[in-house]
């Protein structure tokens, strides 16, 4: 008796958890870089129109995977402009529904006040352990840090000391707990209310390629006037002015 | 199956942490197991508990706590400075340790059980006939408790082999020191190359239920209390 009135609890709090998920709700999967804001619009999305857009963060990658393979998301604001073109053309992702919502700036951090300059001369003194990068192979940031290092000619000499993190958050991590002394991050990360902790060195845009990050409709979110109503919203004057207040351009 | 130089050496890398992992574990763990087995004491509880902590912890828990303690600010950190040893985090060193942590329940406690599984009489018994304690350890414990020195050193190789959440976060991913296969393959998925990431997958696969089918063909757990 003791075991189906266990069962039958269990059975009760998952129709509960499937019933939670109602019209006037969408699941956007959001890169990690742009937690901080799309938390923010998010919350001023739902003041607006009563609709709810429920966040889940992680990498652009593994979204990828997850979107193939049946991910119950209805919009995906990835990091890159790659990983949405190729949904598109996988059909996963309705057509002619992508743009880009923000371009990302790529920043050189220091937790520690006086260690970047404003130059950014510190890499060819080249007087530090470790240079926290994210994996150029699976991160748009960790892509341009390698070109940004490249075009200064000094990407031979310090690629012995980089320590890898597997997405911009992890690479962060490395810097904020003081474990590499500095290293490439998104500039949306250290950007608190206009001020940034420790020290940095904007990277010129022009030793890069831009960062576009750009949004899509994906299939399951095709007859969602929630997810429909998300995307416009994400148009508007004020959810840019909070992207632009974040660190990105656009 | 075909294999870059690079997953070679995560292979090699592996190996060398599973190995040295072990060794230290089995160096250190056995006069704690002793200890555990033995005693009375009333902090055997607390003891026990802290042994057994690192089953239930995420790695995500033990990751995080190990870059905060090991970095320039944490005590780990700090006493390195001091004593003016390398730094712990993206090295070698800073893995063995983690794993020594991460595996240290799966050597600890099958020790445990073996040395408890010895009758007490034996011990009487030698020590009527004036064998010291350490002699009493090394004639009657050791050989009595070997299949859970087995045991122990096989899943505590096999449970570092395994290791992944740890390492990710305070290995930095650099080949040869710290990008191990567990890192390698989750390189490979995310970068969707799905190729290669199934090659090592699959040598994971078969190593691990090789290890386990001969520990327990060799080694049934029966035989134990005999």
């Amino acid at each position: 008796m003791k075991h189906r009135s266990i069962l039958i609890s269990a059975l009760a709090l998952l129709s509960l958890h499937i019933s939670l998920a109602s019209a006037d709700e969408t699941q956007v999967a959001v890169a990690a870089n742009f937690a901080a804001p799309v938390q923010k619009i998010a919350a001023d999305f739902e003041k607006q129109t009563g609709h709810k857009a429920i966040i889940v963060t992680g990498a652009t990658g593994k979204f990828y995977s997850q979107i193939v393979n049946g991910a119950p998301f209805d919009i995906l604001l990835a990091a890159d402009d790659e990983t949405p073109a190729k949904l598109e053309k996988e059909n996963q992702a309705v057509a002619g529904s992508r743009f880009t919502y923000a371009i990302g700036k790529l920043v050189l951090w220091s937790a520690k006040p006086g260690v970047v300059d404003s130059k950014g001369e510190v890499l060819s003194k080249g007087n530090f352990e470790h240079l926290s990068v994210a994996n150029p192979k699976l991160a748009p940031y960790g892509q341009a840090a390698v070109e940004t290092l490249k075009a200064l000619n000094l990407y031979d000499k310090l690629s012995p000391k980089f320590v890898t993190g597997e997405n911009i958050a992890q690479t962060h991590q490395f810097v904020a707990t003081g474990n590499a002394e500095l290293g490439f991050v998104a500039y949306s990360q250290v950007l608190k209310d206009g001020k940034i902790e420790g020290s940095a060195w904007l990277v010129p845009e022009k030793l890069y390629s831009p960062i576009r990050q750009d949004a899509a409709l994906l299939n399951k979110g095709k007859d969602n006037k929630t997810a429909a109503a998300f995307l416009s919203y994400l148009k508007s004057q004020a959810a840019k002015d909070v992207i632009l207040n974040y660190g990105y351009s656009l | 199956m075909q294999f870059s130089s690079a997953d070679w050496a995560a292979i090699r890398l592996t190996l060398e942490l599973a190995s040295l992992t072990t060794f230290l574990l089995i160096l250190f763990g056995t006069p704690i197991a002793w200890w555990l087995a033995r005693s009375d004491s009333r902090i055997k509880p607390l003891m026990v508990s802290l042994v057994a902590l690192p089953l239930v912890l995420p790695p995500s828990v033990i990751g995080f706590y190990l870059l905060v303690a090991m970095g320039p600010n944490g005590p780990l950190g700090w006493l390195n400075q001091t004593i003016g040893l390398p730094k712990f985090p993206f090295t070698f060193a800073g893995l063995v340790i983690a794993s020594c942590l991460y595996s240290m329940p799966f050597v600890i406690q099958p020790l445990q059980n073996a040395f408890e599984a010895i009758d007490e009489r034996m011990f009487e018994a030698a020590a009527t006939l004036r064998a010291s304690p350490l002699d009493r350890f090394f004639s009657i414990a050791v050989p009595l408790a070997k299949p859970g020195f087995l045991t122990a050193a096989v899943l505590g190789f096999a449970h570092t082999v395994g290791e992944f959440g740890v390492v990710l976060m305070i290995g930095g991913n650099i080949p040869d020191k710290t990008r191990v296969v567990s890192v390698q393959i989750y390189d490979y998925v995310e970068a969707l190359e799905y190729g290669p990431a199934h090659h090592l997958a699959a040598l994971m696969l078969i190593f691990s239920f090789v290890v386990l089918y001969l520990l327990y063909t060799f080694n049934p757990t029966r035989k134990k209390r005999g």
